[in-house]
């Protein structure tokens, strides 16, 4: 598979939350500032790697071999739970400052549907192990970047005068629409 | 009697869970290119959190606190197993359309928020009035966003055509930036409607004080 069009399709032309609205309740709920949107997108890279990496050994070295494939969305969500929890204490032991620039942002990622969805896409795809995991990276690129340029989207409609009832949730929305749109532009690119 | 029916109804507007708690949005916004595909994903939704809630309220006192989050999790991960296996057996071509959002029901926050919050607090029959009413209401406002995009999109209702065939509709709403865009205009139609009834109920209110008759033996 051609390395190029699977990153540029993964980031930019079928956009995680753009395009599959995938792990839309962080893109709304941590996007009110550049920082916190930095820091969960990195959150995000770094967990969807490892989760699809751990997944993907999981479906090929247990769940095919016992032939209990049907087991799969019990066994994803238990291994992403307990995985998001390991991340967590192993990082507060082995590097703090990172603990405190990612460790809020952590337990929240259990209940974003883009890792759990970005590792059926890669089981269910039959991706290999390396395609697996370049597809989980640049996704998870991706959703950094949406969260990142509507961050700042956001930081500036602050100051701006909306009706009281499309204040907040109405208001981002729509700009998500409008952002979406733009990222339109990219299809037909691969 | 009251309380049950505040618990049936709280679901569909006062406390619906997309329009005011902004819960279960990955679905919400990426099924509902249909009036069907919202229908099909909403009950859906409501099966498993019409089941999750009772089997959790059953057992929530023999859950030790401190697993109750993952415990939570294995129940409704069975839940979403069978009714996706069931989809795909008896319903193939909705499953086909909904694909990877039936599997992650299990992380619709939603059916974990209701586990936590309701039923690992209340009976069974109380927790299941309450997955009625949530996972109705749910159901609603995707159909309802599925209807209107589709209305808009393709100028039909649950398949059935409203204009004649080949001629100009709004494309864009069945595309993803129209999905945003119809959630945020229907969001903030909600609003200002619950504001509107919210309105007229302190002015009913406030007319028996204002008339000239003593108030005293109706308050």
């Amino acid at each position: 598979m051609n390395y190029f069009s699977l990153i540029i399709g993964a980031l930019l032309v079928n956009n995680v939350v753009l395009v599959q609205f995938l792990g839309i309740c962080p893109f709304l709920g941590v996007s009110s500032k550049i920082s916190t949107a930095v820091g969960m997108g990195s959150a995000v890279m770094f967990v969807m790697t490892l989760a699809t990496l751990v997944t993907y050994l999981v479906q090929s070295l247990v769940l095919v071999p016992l032939g209990i494939q049907f087991m799969q969305t019990v066994a994803f969500i238990l291994v992403i739970a307990a995985l998001v929890q390991m991340v967590e204490m192993v990082l507060k032991k082995v590097s703090p400052a990172l603990y405190q620039a990612l460790g809020v942002f952590l337990p929240l990622i259990t209940t974003n549907c883009a890792i759990l969805g970005v590792a059926l896409i890669v089981v269910q795809n039959n991706y290999s192990l390396v395609d697996g995991l370049i597809y989980a990276l640049a996704t998870s690129a991706g959703f950094a970047l949406a969260l990142f340029v509507f961050a700042g989207i956001r930081e500036r409609l602050e100051f701006a005068d909306v009706p009281p009832v499309l204040k907040g949730a109405p208001s981002s929305l729509i700009t998500a629409g409008l952002l979406a749109l733009a990222f339109m532009g990219f299809s037909g690119i691969v | 009697m009251i309380n049950l029916k505040q618990n049936l109804t709280k679901g569909f507007i006062k406390e619906n869970p997309v329009f005011v708690l902004l819960l279960g949005m990955c679905p919400t916004l990426g099924v509902t290119t249909s009036g069907m595909n919202g229908l099909g994903m909403g009950l859906a939704t409501t099966a498993v959190l019409l089941a999750s809630n009772m089997v959790i309220s059953l057992i929530k006192n023999i859950i030790p606190d401190k697993v109750r989050i993952p415990a939570y999790i294995v129940v409704i991960a069975s839940f979403v197993t069978i009714i996706d296996l069931s989809m795909s057996a008896y319903v193939p071509a909705l499953h086909e359309q909904l694909g990877l959002f039936i599997p992650l029901i299990v992380v619709n926050c939603i059916i974990l928020g209701r586990a936590e919050a309701f039923a690992s607090k209340n009976g069974l029959f109380a927790s299941f009035i309450d997955g009625i009413s949530m996972g109705l209401g749910f159901a609603f406002a995707l159909t309802l966003l599925g209807v209107i995009r589709e209305i808009l999109g393709s100028g039909a209702v649950f398949g059935f055509p409203l204009v004649a065939e080949g001629s100009a509709t709004m494309l864009l709403f069945v595309m993803p930036p129209g999905a945003f865009i119809a959630l945020g205009l229907l969001i903030a139609g909600v609003r200002s409607l619950t504001n509107l009834s919210a309105r007229l109920a302190v002015q009913n209110s406030r007319t028996p004080v204002v008339s000239p008759e003593p108030a005293g033996g109706k308050a």
